[in-house]
């Protein structure tokens, strides 16, 4: 149940895409939920499905990992759909009216753009965790952000805290599994009963969990000052991001299929 | 006697169909008897904690059968708590598990589960804090002062407490000192002595399993590799030393004893079994027998120092 969770699953590989420049891959994927939003239309969205299925193909992730990621936010593309069905009225004829509630043929068409929308966007950037391991990607949030550190803001820390954050993200999911299964090997129901009664018996899960986080991070916070750690300013990097020729030939096929893509819009206003 | 575990051609894949999927167990079978002290020994990755963990159902086997007390446990998934009760496991590093207020109610909480009353469950867990050496005081301490052996002993009472038919332990001695581990170890063997309760105990130490078990089971890359008694399984040792495991280190001087050409047996797991082993050799010889093998001739009096 809980190795379900993909969120920030790494795929190590050695493609394109993985090889891209995470921050070049970062403002990339920003621009590309700008584009699914500006070309809203069924063929720009459609154009953008199938940029992000090559791209999908180039970084040989099975399809099937679209699936898992989409999964846990069906609810969530239901409920938008089910509101625009509902809610978005157009000029004409309702095509079904009941009560209060009316459908338009424009409702049907906004639920079903809405929410394939919705989907490219999470695939979009699900894509981008899973070529991209999350201290690469922290790497590149850093590098993005710096000029923010001239005014001041913790830029180095943030980003440290996010990489521990995302580091410890599996450990603790494999510790949650482990306490789980203590305790169910004592006799707990976690995965029965009725809503209260499992609130109940999560106690006995979560204070072990939170304990041994605190251990964790008192253990964490020893060893990086034993390692003389002291935060951001002339700390050095074993792996500097650079930009290569491959990387701006890959920035610029990708802006030529956005901008492709975009224009289909203005090119074809009736589709 | 009646086997109470039976395992049958089990396999365990993890993530079965996914780019990560291992194969974790490959067609295992065994029969444990009620009453037996088991030791599970295998190198890191062999699949022993895997193993366990199908004892009481917390994983489901992708194929094979485990029957206990002679049911099938995944004849009726609904009822796969019954078998939880029946098998209690104390996993590594138990001590992280604890929750509650007082080490009385930790213990008290897999008892509770069970739906026993009160009085009972008062029983349970005095009896359980008995048998782990738990004194009355202690029981009324918080669980998160004690020191790291104390929560350990808390943690198996918590398990000893459901009273199971079957208790399994994996390496309840790991990270203690040596004091500790030998009062865990020998608490475990008392249980199991003074309750008939069939005992299955990870161990990385052929010298604790040969202590305390009296059958072993190796497992071996993910398979079944030996399972006899201490004596037969410990006299394969060039087999076990291909398998990355090794056998107690007394027993390693008595085979080299013998190897430099006397007269000694080789079947000694133990300190006080080698002490009387030697003892006997040196009265043997003082009787005028001479101990060296034919064919080798290698000075006999080493061993006499040994002693």
């Amino acid at each position: 149940m809980l190795r379900d969770i993909t969120i920030g699953q790494h795929f190590p590989g050695d493609s394109l895409v993985h090889r891209f420049d995470p921050r070049l891959k970062l403002v990339l994927t920003i621009l590309y939920i700008v584009l699914l939003f500006a070309a809203s239309n069924p063929l720009g969205l459609a154009l953008s499905i199938l940029f992000l299925a090559v791209m999908y193909k180039v970084a040989k992730i099975p399809l099937k990992m679209i699936g898992r990621s989409l999964k846990p936010i069906l609810p969530i593309v239901l409920f938008t759909a089910v509101l625009n069905l509902f809610f978005v009225t157009g000029q004409g004829e309702p095509l079904f009216q009941f009560w209060i509630l009316e459908i338009y043929p424009e409702g049907v068409r906004y639920a079903i753009l809405m929410s394939v929308r919705v989907m490219a966007l999470i695939a979009g950037t699900s894509l981008l965790t899973y070529t991209t391991s999350p201290i690469v990607l922290t790497d590149a949030i850093e590098a993005l952000l710096r000029p923010l550190g001239k005014l001041h803001f913790p830029v180095h820390e943030l980003a440290m805290m996010m990489s521990i954050a995302l580091r410890f993200i599996p450990t603790l999911i494999e510790e949650t599994d482990k306490i789980m299964n203590a305790q169910k090997a004592r006799g707990a129901m976690l995965d029965t009963g009725k809503l209260t009664e499992r609130v109940k018996a999560l106690v006995p899960v979560l204070i072990p969990l939170f304990i041994s986080a605190f251990r964790r991070a008192d253990e964490l916070a020893m060893a990086m000052e034993c390692r003389c750690y002291k935060g951001g300013e002339g700390r050095t990097r074993l792996k500097v991001l650079r930009c290569t020729r491959q990387d701006y030939i890959s920035l610029a096929v990708c802006l030529v299929c956005f901008g492709g893509i975009l224009a289909s819009r203005l090119l074809f206003p009736n589709f | 006697m009646a086997s109470i575990i039976k395992v049958e051609n089990l396999s365990y894949v993890y993530n079965p169909g996914m780019p990560g999927a291992t194969t974790a167990l490959e067609n295992v079978s065994f029969e444990v008897e009620e009453g037996d002290f088991v030791g599970i020994i295998g190198s890191t990755g062999s699949g022993k904690s895997t193993l366990i963990s199908h004892m009481n159902g917390l994983n489901r086997p992708t194929s094979g059968k485990i029957y206990i007390d002679g049911r099938d446990i995944w004849a009726d998934p609904a009822k796969i708590r019954e078998f939880r009760f029946m098998v209690g496991l104390v996993f590594q590093y138990p001590e992280y598990q604890l929750f509650e207020e007082t080490c009385y109610k930790d213990i008290a909480f897999g008892p509770k589960n069970m739906g026993l009353d009160e009085k009972e469950i008062d029983r349970r867990v005095h009896e359980a804090a008995r048998f782990v050496g738990l004194s009355e005081e202690l029981l009324q301490r918080s669980p998160f002062e004690l020191s790291g052996g104390q929560k350990r002993r808390v943690a198996v009472a918590g398990v000893m407490a459901m009273e199971p038919r079957i208790l399994v332990l994996d390496e309840p001695a790991a990270g203690l000192d040596p004091e500790g581990r030998d009062t865990i170890l020998s608490q475990v063997k008392e249980y199991h002595k003074k309750t008939g309760t069939t005992v299955l105990l990870v161990s990385h130490s052929m010298e604790d399993i040969a202590r305390y078990a009296n059958k072993v089971l190796v497992m071996a890359e993910r398979k079944l590799a030996m399972y006899d008694t201490v004596e037969r399984v410990f006299d394969r040792a060039p087999e076990l030393l291909e398998l990355g495991l090794s056998v107690p280190q007394v027993t390693k001087i008595f085979l080299k004893l013998r190897e430099m050409g006397i007269d000694l047996p080789t079947d000694v797991y133990t300190i006080p079994y080698a002490v009387k082993t030697i003892l006997e050799a040196k009265a043997r010889r003082d009787a005028g027998e001479n101990l060296t093998l034919p064919r080798r001739t290698v000075g006999e009096n080493k061993k006499g120092g040994e002693a």
